[in-house]
């Protein structure tokens, strides 16, 4: 199953940090980790990040290993740089008052894999 | 400052292209605790990589590699560099830092073995999971370290599939 960033926000109840947001990107994959070794290692290419850490690296993680949008989970408000660092690379970011465990418990519950072989 | 002809400085780093923009190199300066700039050299590296229309999965074990090392050098080192070269057939990165080195390379490489402080892994890092990642990236990896001497870690990944030199845009 896969979801469009305009339902992952419904579902999520987020709101949007950037100004570049394209309600109809299709999100096929979600990984969560707040390590970002965890991340790069098993992380797939495409996927929706869900993490509880809001600092830029988190942003350059997201970059290298081709996330391609994340949710910062519990209400964590990232800094303004964050921010700007996210609309340079293209990388839509969004922020979310649930937990990280409701928040990949209610993508999962939709369908929402952390792989395309668990499909 | 100016620089050499051929040479440009272009985002951090400082970058030449060659023979007919199918090789292209470059070196980037890393500063110890920089937080603000930590992995930008190796996001900066991949954006030079998707230009060049490399292989997708060769770019993102290049930089998946690039910024475990990258953050290595911020984390544990008071500075150090990365210098990068890419031909038709591969991109080879190498890193040298002027740390306290390490000290027992084969347990710096064992998954989990971490001496980040509590700070650290509060950013994210310290799971001793970055240079066994290095390693499952790469198809060639190299440390050497010396106490008191620093560390000099390079890789190799090959590309799969010819490139298209015809589409190469400007970099
Ligand atoms: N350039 C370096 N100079 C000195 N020590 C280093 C260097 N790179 C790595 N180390 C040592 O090797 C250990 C393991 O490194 P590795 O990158 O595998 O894990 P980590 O950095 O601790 O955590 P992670 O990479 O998962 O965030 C480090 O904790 C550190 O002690
Ligand atoms: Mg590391």
């Amino acid at each position: 199953m896969s979801l469009t960033l305009a339902e992952i926000k419904v579902i999520l109840n987020a709101n949007v940090l950037t100004s570049k947001f394209d309600a109809n990107t299709v999100i096929g994959m979600a990984y969560s980790a707040d390590l970002m070794s965890d991340v790069l290692s098993f992380s797939q290419t495409d996927s929706l990040l869900i993490t509880g850490l809001v600092d830029k690296t988190v942003v350059r993680t997201a970059h290298v290993a081709n996330i391609k949008a994340i949710v910062f989970a519990r209400g964590k408000v990232p800094n303004k740089d964050t921010v700007a660092l996210a609309d340079e690379k293209n990388i839509p970011l969004m922020i979310t008052n649930f937990s990280k465990y409701e928040s990949c418990g209610r993508l999962y519950e939709k369908g929402l894999r952390n792989s395309y072989d668990a499909k | 400052m100016s620089l050499a002809a051929g040479y440009m400085k272009k985002g951090l780093g400082i970058h030449m292209m060659q023979n007919k923009e199918t090789t292209m190199k470059g070196v980037f300066f890393l500063t110890g605790k920089d937080f603000a700039n930590a992995g930008a050299a190796s996001c900066e590296l991949k954006t030079i990589l998707e230009k060049m229309q490399i292989e997708q999965s060769a770019i993102r074990r290049a930089a998946i590699a690039a910024f475990e090392a990258e953050m290595n050098i911020i984390i544990y080192t008071p500075a150090g560099m990365m210098k990068y070269s890419i031909t038709p057939d591969y991109v080879k990165v190498v890193f040298q830092d002027m740390g306290h080195g390490i000290e027992d390379i084969e347990l710096a490489m064992t998954e989990g073995y971490s001496t980040a402080p509590d700070y650290i892994r509060e950013m994210g890092f310290g799971s001793g999971m970055g240079l066994p990642n290095i390693k499952k990236n790469t198809d060639e990896m190299k440390i050497s370290s010396a106490p008191g001497a620093g560390t000099t870690l390079e890789f190799i990944i090959k590309f799969k599939q010819e490139r298209d030199n015809e589409n190469i845009r400007d970099c």
